[in-house]
């Protein structure tokens, strides 16, 4: 197949599937096929771009790109073209990638299950009535139901890895620093982490080569060489030593997880890895201090979104704090409206030292688990998720629920390091389970190198949900 | 002396003259068309991040430096977070609890902090639709230092005075234009009073929009003045927020909700904290320029000229540049010193002039300083040499040329036009011989109206000395 017929093959797919998964919140079709047909002519000249000239791609609508509606899934961006392109996209656009169009995503990326989402919620390939996981649902459901062969995803408390786990498919939560974040719409920023989702850990790894990189736009990127992901893929794991923390595996948790990932633990020995129970002590501290950090952050973030400029502006307003109010409580959710008001709460004076000095103290500790951990450990192999994906209703009204489908998730971002999740079985109903490996500091490369000998080893990957009836090669 | 004594603060906003913006690489341009120096990150789009001006940073050490603080190693950008339409990100990048200089003095004056912060945008009302604002977003995100002074200001006189070297200090290193009509140099004062000789603070108000230092002493005086009238009458000085109305002459109170903010300040995720390593504090410090008060004493010990004249030859950098460069070419720094006092600097008012823009060099200053010294013009012409360089650029040797000015030293002709007067004036000659020495000068006067000035007044006073006797 050529780029062009490519395209129109997942084109095609789009207009078959999408109005059913809801994956899709603007599809570029024109565009597209313009870039595949101009992709196709530098192959005839043999003038590629690229690994990614003429593949095409999908984003999460978080991804800011120039001309082309970006939402981040709320109604206040309804309307919102920006008028650049965030270094990613540029950088994809640069490589010839063809863009076919922006996923969905829970409401400014605050979600677990793409319920949140301004333009409704994306069904589960997997299974009718279930989420998809969130807040990169979008993504993770177009690749299980491949309506892309790749996606670029955004994780903040698990955003990334929680819904590839929920739909069957591999995705990379990189270093803090490693992607920019230049160009991603901010949710919370010391723990916001742009990564690649795919349908294996190869092109996972492929679609990190271009991505990853030091960004002079982005202050907190991390100025550091280049580097080739794909490098370790085909080294043995033998010898690797994997922990397997206590703390990550619960009471209330589904025992098709604990036992999915307890197999792949096996797996990886029959490899030749090492695998040891070991603690993560501060565990159970991690969700109730990312929900102080994030939304504290998130309420200073989400402050620009008020009417003036850009986005949704209330119409007739009496004045201006009649403009703000309006417009920002006609287009936010209320699940955002709710972590901005937590959030302006635990920044108040008289608050802020009981809630965001302290909970910064305890991510410090949470970090500190982990460098100890990594003194001992190559990679920690955890569940992604404690369950399976649930049915679409059955935790919006219980946030607390809700946010623990992030708890083990939720730390790794909270630590600033790697994690990679991938499909390690399927529940007797029929749902992906998925496992997470957390590497140290800029080690991608190990949990690439340990992801795909367990790909190579296994066939997860390989099946297809029955939702949509053919897979595309 | 008075019941109460004064305590006063000044909170001093300069804006940075970087090429750039703190965050981002817009020009910090001042009047420019609305929102032409704008980009994704200074107009708060969606994921557009900060990134920090190098050379905003080296302008605020060097402040610092001059005004003898420590710098800190390790400062933190946070937000300060409120809506306001010239606000696009909903909160404004300040240093709040880690800023970058601290504990500096200027003369007596503690200095508390120096810290970074950009500028807000600007509302414009008045463009046609009055139910309509329009928002100018060139401004927003330029580079600011706000400098803190201690409470330790007494009076009105002593808090524009102070406000006067802290200009001329930013002026001087180049870190700020000092322009406090557009707004680049922008000051608000606390000011509280309290009994004679207490040492607790009275309660205080923030004065803002102080921007001269005529408003400074006027906004201050009658702040003092009204709380005093306050206390006395048995009230409490509430402390607010007022704002100095010069056409009224008198300060207003701000509504209170626009006081009442919590501006929930946290450090800013997006930016690192701002490290600062010793070498580049040092060679920053290697390249202090000489600051105005240095200047001035200098140029008094080494020109010999009056400690004022060299504060006034020193108040601007420029002008003290021009004076130096003059003595380089003729060393004779008392005369040139008059001239920029007495004349040039009159003549710069006049025109309206700065003394960067005027057309006369300062070697031609000098030039024609040393053609009066050596009696090739008089000083009477000189003034007219003077006027025609300010006007032309010329060389004064060409208009001394050009207009005939070359002074007569010819003892001859002196002699025959002292005659002539002398014989005329027979009455006057016998008032000063009979002891009216003073007619001297009215002979003076006549032998120069005769010759048109062009005569030598040394020798044209000793040959009427000699012929009257
Ligand atoms: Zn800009």
């Amino acid at each position: 197949m050529n780029c062009q017929e490519k395209t129109q093959y997942y084109l095609d797919r789009i207009a078959k599937y999408n109005p059913k998964l809801n994956c899709y919140l603007t599809v570029c079709a024109k565009e597209a096929l313009a870039a595949a047909r101009a992709a196709d002519q530098r192959r005839a000249k043999k003038e590629s771009l690229g690994p990614l000239d003429g593949v095409p791609i999908a984003l999460k609508d978080i991804f800011v790109t120039e001309g082309i509606k970006t939402t981040c899934g709320s109604k206040i961006l309804n309307n919102y073209i920006p008028p650049y392109d965030g270094t990613t996209a540029s950088a994809l656009k640069k490589g010839g990638a063809v863009l076919l169009g922006k996923l969905n995503l829970d409401e400014f990326a605050m979600g677990s299950s793409n319920e949140f989402s301004g333009f409704g919620p994306v069904q589960n390939p997997w299974k009718e009535g279930y989420i998809p996981g969130g807040s990169s649902g979008g993504s993770a459901a177009a690749l299980a139901a491949d309506l892309c062969p790749l996606s670029m995803g955004t994780d903040t408390g698990g955003s990334i890895r929680q819904p590839a786990a929920l739909c069957g498919v591999v995705g990379l939560k990189p270093t803090y620093g490693r992607v920019t974040r230049y160009g991603i719409i901010a949710f919370a920023s010391s723990l916001d982490q742009a990564g690649p989702m795919a349908r294996t850990v190869e092109d996972c790894a492929l679609l990190m080569n271009v991505v990853a990189g030091y960004d002079a736009k982005d202050s907190t990127s991390l100025n550091v060489p280049a580097e080739d992901f794909t490098k370790k893929l085909k080294q043995p794991v033998k010898g690797l030593k994997l922990g397997l923390p206590r703390e990550y595996f619960i009471n209330g948790m589904d025992a098709e997880v604990t036992t999915a990932v307890q197999k792949a633990a096996k797996k990886f020995e029959d490899l030749g890895a090492k695998v040891e129970e070991m603690s993560l002590p501060h565990t159970q501290y991690a969700v109730p201090c990312y929900y102080i950090i994030a939304p504290a952050e998130a309420s200073a973030n989400l402050a620009r979104y008020d009417g003036v400029r850009f986005g949704h502006r209330a119409g007739n307003p009496k004045d201006l704090l009649d403009l703000y109010e309006r417009s920002r409580s006609e287009g936010f959710g209320a699940e955002v409206t709710m972590r901005i008001v937590i959030g302006t709460f635990v920044l108040s004076t008289g608050y802020y030292d009981a809630y965001y000095l302290k909970a910064q103290k305890v991510r410090t500790l949470i970090k500190k688990d982990f460098t100890d951990a990594f003194q001992k450990f190559d990679a920690i192999l955890t569940p992604t998720t404690p369950t399976p994906a649930f049915k679409i209703g059955e935790k919006t009204d219980d946030p607390i629920k809700m946010y623990l489908s992030d708890i083990f998730t939720i730390p790794v971002n909270l630590a600033g390091l790697p994690g990679l999740a991938l499909p390690c079985g399927f529940s007797k109903t029929g749902l992906p389970v998925g496992m997470q490996l957390i590497g140290k500091h800029l080690d991608e490369a190990t949990l690439f190198q340990l992801g795909f000998a367990y790909e190579q080893a296994t066939d997860w990957h390989k099946r297809k949900p029955s939702l949509v009836m053919s897979h595309g090669s | 002396m008075s019941k109460y004594e004064t305590v006063i603060g000044l909170e001093v906003h300069a804006q940075l003259l970087t090429k750039t913006k703190l965050f981002c690489a817009c020009s910090a341009k001042f009047g420019d068309p609305p929102n032409s120096n704008i980009c994704p990150v200074c107009t708060g789009q969606a994921g557009a991040l900060p990134v920090l001006n190098k050379t905003a940073v080296e302008m605020a050490i060097k402040t610092g430096l001059a005004l003898n603080c420590e710098i800190r190693e390790k400062s933190i950008f946070a937000r300060k977070n409120y809506f306001y339409p010239d606000l696009p990100k909903g909160y404004q990048i300040s240093q709040y609890e880690k800023p970058l200089c601290v504990n500096g003095k200027l003369d007596h004056v503690p200095i508390v902090r120096i810290h970074m912060e950009e500028d807000a945008g600007k509302l414009l009302h008045d463009t046609g639709d009055p139910a309509v604002s329009h928002v100018d977003l060139n401004r927003c995100g330029t580079p600011l230092i706000e400098i803190v002074s201690g409470p330790d200001l007494h009076s009105p006189e002593e808090a524009a005075d102070y406000m006067r070297k802290l200009r001329n200090i930013l002026v001087y290193l180049e870190v700020c234009d000092g322009n406090m009509q557009e707004g680049s140099l922008r000051c608000d004062a606390n000011v509280s009073i309290r009994p004679a000789g207490s040492k607790k603070l009275g309660t205080r108000t923030e004065i803002k929009n102080v921007n001269s230092f005529k408003f400074i002493e006027n906004a201050l005086a009658y702040e003092i003045q009204r709380q005093t009238a306050v206390v006395e009458a048995g009230g409490k000085v509430i402390q607010e927020t007022r704002l100095w109305n010069q056409q009224k002459g008198t300060t207003e109170a701000m509504r209170s909700k626009e006081e009442a903010h919590d501006y929930r300040y946290f450090p800013d995720p997006d930016l690192l904290p701002l490290v600062v390593d010793r070498v580049w504090v040092e060679k920053i410090k290697g390249t202090l320029p000489e600051l105005a008060g240095e200047k001035a004493l200098r140029f008094a010990k080494q020109y010999n000229i009056p400690e004022y004249d060299a504060g006034v030859l020193t108040a601007q950098k420029e002008l003290a540049y021009y004076f130096e460069e003059c003595v380089r070419h003729h060393p004779s720094p008392k005369k040139i010193s008059n001239w920029i006092m007495a004349e040039l600097l009159r003549e710069l008012k006049v025109r309206d002039q700065d003394i960067t823009e005027i057309k006369m060099k300062p070697e031609q200053l000098a030039r024609m300083v040393a053609l009066i010294e050596q009696g090739t013009i008089s000083g009477a012409a000189g003034k007219g040499v003077f006027m025609a360089m300010l006007d032309t650029g010329k060389d004064p040797e060409a208009i001394i040329q050009a207009k005939g000015l070359e002074q007569v030293s010819d003892t001859g002709a002196i002699e025959t036009v002292i005659d002539k007067i002398i014989a005329k004036e027979a009455e006057n000659v016998k008032r000063y011989q009979s002891g009216k020495k003073n007619v001297l000068g009215f002979f003076v006067g006549e032998v120069m109206k005769a010759m048109k000035g062009k005569a030598n007044p040394k020798m044209v006073n000793e040959i009427l000395r000699k012929k009257l006797g």
